[in-house]
């Protein structure tokens, strides 16, 4: 484990701390961390309870599964209903609940639905199944949909017809814009995803300070990459610098994995606009299969309902993507809404932000109240 | 999914279509070794250590972020359990 302490070295931590209390020198700056990665680490460490008060993190919309509207889950549904169709998931998505119930009740109604670890897997099943047609529930951002392109190439080149694909991909970039233009939320910079950004690399992101004005630094995920992310948009901010930095050097490279982005490029297309939700429509946030793969998009080949559902009314899932709210400020947040009976996406995800305060922040949280902890630098 | 595993390239299986068995503490499956094989970058070998997303190696790391993200992704508690679950149970080698 010696690689591990060094990333949690309390000493370090707490200079890292006092850095961040001196430089900001009582300034509030409100900086959001994109990933849903990030949100665990900053909750299981307690990380705001040991931050200056004027530091105030927000959760943002970088959970895959929080973001897929109600209307795409029922349109997954309405694929896995049709006669003769095997319907591939991951286990996350079959939780989620669509306007009438989710995909574990659609399967116990008799849909043919199972889920997958990979879209190879989903592959190999059509492929074990030539009389079945098989559909496969694609989701995710950058780190995802890579995947997704492969299997599509490999379906061609081996020339499996009885398979598809239901993209729901989404690009981190364009909801980032979003945030950045949404008057509810003043931001002073971003904490950078991690892993996306091992695909994406860094460049995607320099329109946040050219365009926008705001300092944003990729970290990794222990407390103290996260703490040191921090300390260098403090950095920006009192330099009058303003520029994209990365600190999780140790994964993330400036040009990103340029072959997955290369098979990104040959079987996706940017969407007009897609739904997100909380978000709202977006422009070219989604990906769809590109001509060349239309034979294997899956809606081309079914009629989907595609209508547009709107979030149940208790559920505030959608400001809290936004960062407007926090978890715990959702109106059935740990009452109505707990990982056994989710009512929004942000608790059936594992990587969603109300998943992560119901298992570890909420208690670090109220030990630190109780104990009213000095967690402060000394 | 979204959070990638930390494995270990153990076997490379068949080159040519990108078959290769990682090892995630403990645990080996198949991956698809096809987004990091870059001659640029280096290749892969047996040794080397990877981030796997849903079965695809997705960015080389080395030793020390394997063992910093496995720790990460462990602390994480449920998401780990039904990470590795999924990538022990979803294709017996």
């Amino acid at each position: 484990m010696k690689f591990v302490d060094e990333y949690r070295d309390p000493a370090a931590a707490r200079r890292a701390v006092e850095e961040i209390t001196a430089i900001s020198a009582g300034e509030h700056r409100k900086f959001m961390e994109v990933c849903g990665g990030h949100t665990h680490t900053i909750y299981k460490h307690g990380i705001e309870n040991v931050l200056p008060a004027n530091i105030e993190l927000v959760h943002g919309p970088g959970c895959p599964v929080c973001v897929i509207p109600m209307g795409r889950v029922d349109d997954a549904i309405a694929l896995a209903e049709e006669p003769g169709v095997i319907f591939t998931s991951f286990g996350d998505m079959m939780r989620v609940p669509g306007s009438n119930g989710n995909l574990l009740e659609a399967k116990s109604r008799g849909a043919d639905v199972r889920m997958v670890y990979s879209p190879l897997d989903a592959l190999r099943i059509a492929m074990a199944n030539p009389e079945r047609q098989v559909v496969f529930f694609a989701i995710g951002f950058e780190t995802t949909a890579p995947s997704t392109a492969v299997t599509l190439i490999k379906a061609r080149a081996a020339g499996v017809t009885n398979f598809s694909v239901f993209s729901n991909h989404v690009t981190i970039v364009p909801p980032l814009k979003a945030i950045l233009e949404s008057p509810d939320l003043r931001l002073d910079g971003f904490i950078g995803p991690g892993h996306v950004s091992t695909v994406i690399g860094n460049r995607p992101y320099r329109f946040v300070p050219a365009q926008y004005g705001k300092p944003l630094v990729t970290s990794g995920f222990e407390p103290l990459d996260i703490l040191q992310g921090i300390v260098m948009l403090l950095r920006q901010l009192r330099d009058g610098r303003c520029e994209v930095e990365n600190q999780y050097t140790r994964a993330v490279r400036d040009e990103g994995n340029v072959r997955a982005l290369e098979v990104l490029a040959e079987v996706f297309e940017l969407r007009p606009h897609f739904e997100w939700r909380g978000l709202g429509f977006i422009s070219h946030s989604g990906l769809k299969l590109s001509p060349a793969f239309a034979d294997w998009d899956a809606e081309l080949r079914y009629s989907v309902p595609g209508i547009r559902v709107a979030d149940p009314k208790a559920c505030q899932c959608g400001e809290v993507l936004k960062g407007v709210i926090k978890p715990w400020e959702c109106k059935v947040f740990g009452t109505a809404c707990t990982p056994e009976t989710p009512i929004g996406t942000c608790m059936v995800s594992s990587e969603g932000a109300c998943a992560a305060y119901y298992n570890y922040g909420r208690f670090t949280r109220e030990a630190a109240a109780q104990a009213r902890i000095p967690v402060r630098s000394a | 999914m979204c959070l990638g595993i930390p494995g270990q390239v153990v076997e490379i299986l068949d080159l040519a279509e990108h078959r290769a068995v990682a090892e995630v503490d403990g645990v080996r499956r198949e991956i698809n070794i096809g987004l990091v094989m870059s001659e640029a970058e280096g290749g892969i070998s047996v040794g080397e250590w990877v981030l796997i997303h849903v079965g695809f190696a997705m960015a080389k790391i080395d030793e020390e972020e394997a063992a910093s993200t496995l720790s990460f992704i462990k602390d994480l508690g449920s998401i780990y359990d039904e990470e590795i679950d999924q990538f022990r149970e979803s294709t017996p080698l």
